[in-house]
């Protein structure tokens, strides 16, 4: 690896962290900032519990005495208990939905790579014929469609008019309608990117020679031009995860899914402040590193690219 | 040399081609194309774009009807029918089919008298559904619009100050552009907007700005925090490029401050490339914001969003799903016309992408 590409890697790890400082930063004096502070419970309760409290969580010390704790506190994952939910740690239920989470959001995004890819390689290769037209108009609808407004249609369509999914997300059947509520929009971005940067390739003179040597059809797709288009995708990995988690926090509500999108939401109609806070930071930080991830790995992948 | 040769190099002339041009024939020499400006060449290629041209008339049709039905409706959102004061509950109001009357309505009707119908019924609140729908994308439409003008705003300022000033103002800047742009946008909104609610409506209590509702102030300051970053690194990177133009080199000489080049030589020649990216602004600002209403932190009961309506619907899905589906064909409808629009505008008026 040569000096100019470690010296990018480690600029962007810098950036990184720093983001995920920010992050953290800005939830804890967000939270601060609400009335109340984050420990308040429904009831009224008498001052002296409320001191036993503040003393408890250590709200009674000065308030950058409490950043600095929280700061040490979050980077060992110590989230605190959560308000709402009593008896369970913050981390805990996080760690629990991050179980179906990470499911349903690995099934999306693989499905959506895939589908994406072939869709968007078949449009290249038969470009400009009805079946060329019809990913095109199609993706274009789906691309922007949201999808929380996706997730409710399916649901309107297949599980209240025609009965032929369930409407709860906690089977492996009820999965289906998640996950492609969550894969539809990047699949069709992946396909329009696969189309483009195909499209670009096959032009290139390099598959000229390919095809003068008398290398095979397959062979040149598959060996050349495919690989090379899909660098490209590689960029859009990061924000593809960043769209599915955010994606799922509302999918999650609307098919009944038990994943860390349900518990974000209905931590922040419950107003339980913890637990917003854990919540964020982790998903965040995930974000973070993800993107991180996708434009080291593009940088790498491709060395005509410019590193400034 | 034979005489046949000689014959064939000898030239005959004739003197009338030689005679000067009459009016008409250099008329007919001369093709002028009517002068024409960037912004009238661009216009002529928006309109040859059939897709941009049928989502620009969707997006207006949609607009006038948002500004315009609720004057002459006769129903008012937040009126619950059937809730006349010192008079009980008339329930039959509530839940109505599209085109279905109450029972109060059905016996006006059969004495002769005319009801305006309910076009997509009622709502469990015995209120009109149509009109919410319709006052429902008035807001989402107002919200988009306003939020990418102050994105617009803040974006244009920091990026032209960062591109025209350079150096360390630039490299400051552009370390805090980065740092936002990573932020993960929509946890960061979801977390400002669920404290906001609760911090901002006792500050606003008995002001003007209450009246907004909490919640799209809040949005809006969201807006102006988070989302202006790709509008000042996308001004600043044309700036960077303008500068080094002669005509701003020129100015300079002829003694013009930083303010005046900025405005009257930078601006306007990146002002395409700042008008559609606003323009693209509006659908991500729409979508935000039914995303934020859809779950929960979005308009201020009783005024309804698209992305509020729809999250409604949910509840009684099974009973009433066309109160989930109207909403949400309308939020597509106006997301994907906006983004089509959009891609025409650039495609017609980027002179760089027309390659």
């Amino acid at each position: 690896m040569n000096p100019k590409t470690l010296k990018y890697i480690l600029k962007r790890l810098v950036l990184a962290v720093f983001t995920v400082w920010v992050v953290i930063t800005v939830t804890f004096f967000v939270m601060h900032a609400v009335p109340g502070g984050p420990f308040v419970g429904e009831k009224a309760v008498s001052p002296a519990v409320q001191k036993a409290m503040e003393a408890k969580y250590g709200l009674d010390k000065p308030l950058f005495t409490q950043y600095t704790t929280y700061l040490t506190d979050v980077i060992q994952l110590r989230f605190g208990p959560s308000l709402k939910q009593r008896g369970r740690m913050v981390i805990d239920i996080i760690g629990d939905g991050l179980k179906t989470s990470a499911r349903l959001g690995i099934i999306a995004a693989c499905f959506a790579l895939v589908i994406g890819v072939v869709l968007g390689s078949v449009a290249a290769l038969r470009r400009n014929t009805f079946l060329d037209r019809l990913i095109m108009v199609l993706t274009t609808a789906f691309v922007s469609m949201p999808s929380f407004i996706m997730g409710s249609l399916m649901l309107v369509l297949f599980s209240v008019r025609l009965h032929w999914l369930p409407a709860n997300g906690t089977t492996a059947a009820g999965l289906i309608m998640p996950v492609v509520a969550l894969m539809l929009s990047p699949m069709s971005y992946i396909t329009r990117l696969t189309r483009s940067s195909m499209l670009d390739v096959l032009g290139q003179d390099y598959i000229r020679t390919a095809k003068a040597k008398g290398v095979s059809h397959w062979k040149i797709i598959f060996g050349h031009a495919l690989k090379n288009s899909l660098i490209p995708v590689i960029t859009y990995f990061g924000p593809m995860l960043a769209y599915i988690v955010t994606g799922s926090l509302v999918v999650e509500q609307i098919f009944a899914v038990p994943g860390i999108g349900r518990a974000f939401v209905s931590s922040i109609t419950n107003r339980d402040y913890t637990l917003i806070m854990g919540t964020t930071i982790v998903l965040a930080t995930f974000i973070v590193i993800m993107n991180l991830v996708s434009d080291i790995l593009y940088k790498v992948v491709d060395p005509r690219i410019n590193l400034e | 040399m034979d005489a046949s040769n000689l014959k064939r190099m000898s030239a005959q002339i004739n003197v009338d081609d030689f005679l000067p041009a009459s009016e008409e024939e250099k008329e007919y020499m001369v093709k002028m194309r009517p002068s024409t400006t960037a912004f009238k060449d661009g216009i002529r290629r928006l309109k040859k774009n059939k897709i941009a041209m049928i989502s620009f008339w969707i997006i207006v049709i949609i607009t006038l009807s948002a500004i315009f039905v609720p004057m002459f409706w006769p129903y008012k959102y937040e009126a619950m029918l059937g809730m006349t004061p010192g008079k009980p509950v008339d329930s039959s109001f509530k839940n109505l089919k599209p085109f279905e009357y109450s029972s109060t309505e059905q016996a006006l009707i059969s004495e002769g008298g005319k009801v305006f119908p309910h076009i997509f019924g009622t709502d469990a609140n015995g209120r009109d559904y149509f009109i919410r729908v319709v006052y429902g994308t008035r807001i989402s439409l107002a919200v988009g619009f306003f939020a990418s003008i102050i994105v617009l705003v803040i974006g244009l300022t920091i990026g032209a100050i960062s591109g025209y000033a350079g150096g360390k103002v630039d490299m400051i800047i552009m370390r805090i552009v980065d740092i936002i742009y990573s932020l993960p946008d929509m946890l960061m909104v979801i977390l400002l907007a669920a404290s906001m609610k609760v911090t901002l409506a006792q500050k606003l209590e008995g002001t003007v700005l209450a009246k907004i509702g909490t919640n799209i102030i809040s949005l809006f300051i969201i807006f102006a925090l988070l989302y202006w970053v790709s509008m000042a690194r996308l001004v600043r990177g044309q700036i960077l490029s303008l500068r080094e133009q002669e005509y701003v080199l020129a100015a300079q000489a002829a003694g013009a401050k930083g303010g005046w080049v900025i405005r009257k030589h930078l601006l306007p020649n990146c002002i395409s490339v700042i008008v559609i990216s606003t323009a693209l602004q509006i659908p991500s600002a729409i979508f935000t914001e039914s995303y934020l209403s859809f779950l929960g932190l979005g308009v201020n009961a009783p005024m309804p969003s698209l992305g509020s309506l729809a999250s409604d619907a949910l509840n009684g899905i099974n009973s009433y799903p066309f109160r989930l589906v109207i909403p949400a064909i309308v939020i597509s409808l106006i997301v994907l016309s906006l983004n089509l629009f959009g891609d025409g505008l650039r495609d017609a008026f980027d002179p760089k992408l027309n390659g």
